[in-house]
């Protein structure tokens, strides 16, 4: 049977949310905003790890996911693109895992649940890690692995584990330069499928570095497609590193080549010389209406720089156009 | 639905697709010597057989780590990451090959692309088989089933078929195993064993396969070939025919998919018709005899096969039909003992010359002529000639009649200050070929010694070569001093930068009492020669006159057609970049260092062979060329010779690379660079001096200089510039001497054209490198040899002399800041060609907008003001810019 958001999409654009880490820095928050309540004892610094605000700060959060879906955004993501033991490993929180994708989905849910003009959906998002399985960290031994694959497959379980216990809709595997790890990630997934016997659907969406066309780990935008096709996924799609127009030409492979849904989120252009995106709405909205135009995507969304202003201005944009029609290819 | 499988790039199989070749090399069951490799951890050189098969066409690259003696598991993890860090190998998907599931699964957890596994099958029954394959499934790879079961490997039709139906039915209904992704391996096993049973195995697979095609939607057939010419093992030409007949069959029955060693391989139709009937009579079944007539056959056609190619027929003609066949040929191993024998039949050693050897040039030169054979056959067959002559000439000297018989006598020289020969070399075999006596001064020849030496031996006719552009000056300056020396033998003029319109305009004029020919290859030069020595020879020189005349007239009513700007007004008109200190990326070190002990291996992927074939006078596109129907045999087969030469070069350190690359700091003033010993930027240690393009441009277009690629020194920006000299000619003149020594003019022009490519491939390599790690501002990028050669990349590395700084005056600065004739041994002659040839140097530009151009003409006006910049009185420095000037 159909889930809701599998019926969704086959009817309309999809409207995926923009940055969380944008708007959590609006809050200028401090080292006690990230251990309130939870981890005031750490021995360790844990500013900059977002992901725990799900937990100390949770209303933060929630009103960050609020003025997302006001904007018009079908789907939100979870805070938790770096909820596995590794990310959190330089924190030395690999045993706050479960709590943070746990509560981060929790509360995520919470907000879908406020709005019922239409349904509302929650992705859990699942990062790629800091460390990745296809290169070597030491140029002077290109043979040698910081992670193992079987490592990685562990992580992502707990992470996989945990949203789903907190009631995601949809799993989403992100901003992936490397094309092992989310290969790792899609194993987990299975695994954890059928230990539950219970499935969601499941996004993918690789992350361009430049106009190489190609991934990180060097992979070009169709064999990085067929690296993944062995899931049935909901969408796979394009995130992070590029700006709107800049991603189009490689949208358009998945477009001609891929057999299920296209999602983008790109960034609000590329950074400017103090690391800052500075694409307004109207100028990223301008560049996807080329998108629209050609019938690229059934999901759109916003990655690094972008606001619920973006996204008002997308989904304002999107609301007149058709999906792009699923075809197995 | 289609196969869909990848490496960094997709393989799509779709049932259109021509047969997907596996390499086989990188396997240790298979290779001895990549199991050495791989026991000794040479794990280098297992990757360079790994390059080695993708380079040569394997689409796909099974890797096999299945031996006693080694820990298969860690092997095969370690090859395949290692691979993975290897852009040019891991572009194509991987099929992780074993028997052991453990290192199947260590094999699928290393690589990020979708790969095949090879193989699994019922062996040990159902639960086992399930587990795997799902397992794999969830790996996202396709896999390759043998037909096996419980009860064993499927030795019949029947038996084939009912597994691989079971097989099926399991992967596709009980787990959902895509059906594209299933590959059957009906087991290939050998024919003419003796063995009665085995005599339908070749029929029983062919039959399977045609079955597994029309009955198991979607599924793919492969298999390893050689399995079937087993019985004759150390027989190559017979396994060859086998392999190939096999192959014929099998994909026409529907196989889609296998591993096939391509030097194990004749072309089907090459196959002698007698031993492909006895082969196919073998493998079809077809008569009860089969094996006993192939066995026989066998016998008789001992030989290395493909690698040696030794079919002896020939050898039991006439000597003299012998010799004309070792000439079209190319074929040096009988040609002492043939002469020998032919040189007692003739009354006189001159006479086998003028006879049987001078017979089979002729056919050479008619074939050439008429395009039947091309440039390296004529090399190769010239190498036969040389060898013949050589053997004769003592006798020959004994008898001191002295009388040629040569159709003319040729001069033949690369000009003062220029080093390049290869060109002048291929003309001189080629008029050698014709019956020319070639006389060949060799390079850096000064215009009176050409002269004197053109007096004393009384020559026919004086070649010239050159390849830079200071060399035309130099052939000026040579007509000039015939023309005064009262000579008036003609001059042919020939390489790289000389042309019709610069011998009409500027040489012809200056020699009035011989005529100047430009040859624009040398395929022309047997004509051109035979037309200045014939009979016609009047009409001939007046027709040219004539055509030289309308070219003078041409060129000067166009002359200042386009119209030059003022340099004010072009540098008005300069490219203005937007310099932002966020798009410079300091360099990781600044000054100079010198680069040794750089593997040859890692540069050779580097190589672009496009213009290794235009030396050869082949033309197009690499790697097009190999199978274009005109010259894709004879470009197969130097490239074949090419390679073999390579292996040696590489393997046997026959050259040695070595490169200098200095980082500085820099800023622009005006057209100028300049460049600073520190970051103080108080000390200028060269100023370079760049050239702007005066042509008007449409509007919107800049008029470029270098220098504008570089943050001017007001913006306060600090930026860089980058220089380097990289040689691979270190250790050329040994080889070289020692194949003209042989006779060999084949290997020695291919060792030159080699070096050439290896250097140009240095500095590639070199680019590649500074963009990385030297320089680092890019650090990330990642591009295959196709894209290096379409320059995908950030950043330029114009050389003096070349299109973007035609000045080789800069050549001297960017010598002395890198001291780079101490360090690479590559030093400048007088006209500033680099010793040795194969050298290549230039400037390193970062900034994004920096991008090739071509200069173009310039006015006086703006070397006037170069003298001034240099310091120099302008009549000192004019006549380097002759190439470029208006005039």
């Amino acid at each position: 049977m159909k889930t809701l958001l599998e019926k969704a999409i086959e009817e309309r654009i999809l409207i995926l949310d923009g940055a969380m880490g944008t708007m959590i820095q609006r809050h200028k928050l401090e080292e006690e905003d990230f251990r309130k309540g939870a981890f005031e004892n750490h021995d360790k610094s844990l500013k900059g790890n977002n992901d725990l605000l799900s937990i100390t700060r949770p209303e933060i959060i929630k009103d960050i996911h609020r003025q997302y879906f006001q904007a018009g955004a079908d789907i939100v993501e979870t805070n938790t693109f770096s909820g596995t033991w590794i990310a959190q490993a330089d924190y030395g929180l690999e045993e706050a895992v479960y709590q943070i994708n746990y509560e981060s989905a929790k509360i995520a849910k919470e907000v879908a649940n406020e709005f019922t003009d239409k349904p509302r959906f929650v992705a859990g998002s699942i990062g790629p890690t800091n460390r990745t399985a296809s290169i070597s960290p030491d140029v002077n031994d290109p043979g040698y692995r910081a992670i193992t694959f079987d490592e990685l497959v562990g992580a992502y379980k707990d992470q996989v584990n945990a949203l789903m216990d907190g009631g995601v809709d949809v799993l989403l595997v992100e901003t992936i330069f490397d094309t092992l790890n989310a290969k790792a990630a899609l194993f987990a997934i299975d695994q954890v499928f059928e230990d539950r016997n219970e499935k969601i659907p499941i996004m993918v969406s690789g992350t361009i570095t430049d106009q190489s066309g190609r991934t990180l780990t060097g992979q070009t935008t169709e064999a990085f497609l067929i690296s993944l096709s062995h899931m049935p996924l909901l969408t796979i799609g394009l995130n992070c590193a590029l700006g709107a127009s800049l991603m189009r030409p490689y949208l358009q492979i998945l477009n001609e080549k891929s057999p299920f849904g296209v999602s983008a989120h790109p960034n609000a252009g590329l950074p400017n010389e103090f690391g800052k995106y500075d694409e307004s709405p109207e100028m990223m909205a301008s560049q996807i209406k080329e998108f629209l135009d050609e019938g690229l995507v059934n999901i759109i969304g916003g990655c690094c720089g972008t606001t619920p202003d973006h996204i008002k201005a997308i989904a304002e944009l999107a609301k007149n156009y058709k999906p792009r029609k699923i075809t197995d290819n | 639905m289609s196969l869909k499988l990848s490496g960094l790039e997709p393989l799509i199989v779709t049932p259109q697709s021509n047969f997907v070749n596996v390499g086989e090399r990188t396997n240790v069951t298979g290779s001895k010597a990549f199991l050495r490799m791989i026991k000794e951890g040479d794990f280098e050189a297992a990757l360079a057989v790994a390059r080695d098969q993708v380079e040569g066409g394997a689409q796909i690259i099974d890797v096999n780590m299945d031996e006693g003696m080694i820990d298969g598991k860690e092997a095969m993890v370690k090859f395949l990451n290692l691979i993975a860090s290897e852009p040019d190998i891991s572009r194509v998907p991987i099929m992780i090959d074993s028997s052991k599931w453990e290192i199947i699964e260590a094999g699928l957890k290393c690589i990020q692309g979708k790969g095949v596994v090879n193989s699994i099958s019922l062996k040990e029954g159902e639960a086992n088989f399930i587990y795997q394959a799902k397992t794999i499934k969830r790996y996202g790879a396709a896999v390759i089933v043998m037909a096996f079961d419980e009860n064993g490997q499927a030795d019949s039709y029947e038996r084939r078929i009912e597994i691989c139906k079971r097989s099926y039915d399991i992967l596709v209904d009980v787990i959902g195993f895509p059906k594209e992704d299933i590959i059957f391996d009906p087991n290939i096993f050998p024919v003419a064993t003796g063995m009665e049973e085995h005599n339908n195995n070749a029929l029983d697979f062919f039959r399977a396969t045609k079955w597994i095609r029309e009955n198991l939607p979607g599924a793919h057939v492969s298999g390893g070939v050689s399995n079937v010419s087993f019985s004759f093992r150390g027989n190559n030409k017979m396994r060859e025919a086998m392999h190939a007949s096999f192959l014929y069959y099998a994909v026409s029955n529907g196989m889609d998919m296998g591993i096939v060693n391509p030097t194990m391989l004749e072309v089907y139709t090459d196959i002698d018709k007698e031993l492909l009937e006895f082969v196919e009579d073998v493998l079809l079944n077809r008569r009860p005899d089969a094996t006993e007539r192939l066995l026989e056959y066998a016998e008789t056609v001992k030989g290395d096969g493909k690698k040696r190619e030794i079919d002896l027929s020939w050898r039991n003609v006439s000597v003299q039909e012998r010799l004309s066949h070792a000439l079209v040929k190319g074929l040096v191993e009988f040609i002492d003992e043939d002469v020998e024998e032919c040189r007692k039949l003739y009354k006189r050693p001159i006479e086998v010359i003028e006879g049987p050897l001078m017979d089979g040039m002729n056919i050479v030169g008619d074939l050439f002529g008429s395009g039947k054979m091309f440039l390296p056959q004529v090399v190769k067959s010239a190498r036969v000639m040389k060898k013949a002559v050589a053997y004769l000439l003592p006798f020959i000297e004994k008898e001191k009649d002295g009388v040629s018989s040569y159709a003319g006598r040729i001069l033949m020289a690369t000009v003062k200050g220029d080093v390049h020969d290869i060109g002048k070399n291929i003309v001189g075999v080629v008029l050698g070929c014709n019956n020319y006596e070639v006389i060949d001064m060799g390079v850096m020849v000064p215009a009176e010694k050409i002269i004197q030496k053109a007096i004393e031996d009384n020559v026919d006719v004086i070649g010239l070569s050159g390849l830079i552009t200071p060399s035309l000056d130099e052939m000026v300056h040579l007509a000039k001093e015939m023309e005064r020396a009262n000579l008036s033998i003609p001059l042919l003029i020939g390489g790289a930068t000389t042309s019709k319109v610069h011998t009409a305009v500027k040489i012809d004029q200056y020699y009035t009492k011989g005529q100047t020919v430009h040859v624009l290859d040398a395929s022309r030069s047997v004509t051109v020669v035979e037309s200045l020595l014939g009979q016609k020879k009047d009409n001939f020189i007046k027709e040219l006159k004539a055509e030289y005349i309308r070219v003078r007239e041409h060129h000067e009513k166009h002359r200042g057609a386009k119209e030059l700007l003022k340099l004010a007004v072009a540098q008005a008109n300069k490219l203005k970049i937007d310099f932002k200190v966020s798009d410079i990326t300091k360099p990781s070190f600044l000054g100079h260092q010198l680069i040794t002990n750089i593997p040859l291996f890692e540069i050779v992927p580097f190589i672009d062979w496009t213009p290794f074939f235009q030396t050869w006078e082949l033309h197009g596109r690499y790697p097009n060329i190999l199978t274009d129907e005109v010259v894709g045999e004879e470009a197969t087969k130097l490239f074949a010779d090419a390679q073999e030469m390579l292996q040696n070069i590489v393997n046997e350190n026959w050259l040695e690379a070595r490169a200098v690359v200095g980082l500085f700091p820099a800023n622009s003033v005006g057209d100028d660079i300049e460049i600073y010993a520190n970051e103080s930027r108080n000390e200028v240690i060269h100023k370079q001096i760049t050239l702007r393009q005066q042509t008007k441009k449409v509007a919107g277009q800049p008029n470029l200089a270098l220098s504008d690629f570089i943050a001017p020194k007001e913006s306060g920006i600090e930026d860089y510039i980058g220089g380097f000299v990289v040689t691979t000619g270190i250790g050329l003149d040994e080889h070289v001497q020692r194949f003209e020594a042989d006779h060999d003019d084949y290997n020695s022009i291919l060792i030159k054209a080699l070096a050439d490519r290896l250097a140009e491939a240095l500095a590639e390599f070199m680019h590649q490198e500074v963009r990385r790690k030297h320089w680092g501002y890019a650090s990330d990028e990642v591009l295959s040899n196709e894209e290096l050669i379409k320059e995908t990349y950030r950043g330029i590395r114009p050389a003096p002399g070349y299109p973007a700084c035609p000045d080789h005056l800069e050549k001297i600065g960017l010598f002395e800041i890198l001291n780079a004739t101490e360090l690479t041994g590559v030093s400048l002659t007088e006209s500033l060609a680099m010793l040795p040839a194969s050298s290549v140097s230039g400037w390193y530009f970062a900034n994004p907008d920096a991008k090739y151009f071509g200069l173009g003409k310039i006015t006086t006006e703006q070397v006037e003001s170069v003298a001034l910049r240099k310091e120099k009185s302008f009549n000192e420095i004019a006549r380097w810019y002759n190439s470029v000037l208006d005039n």
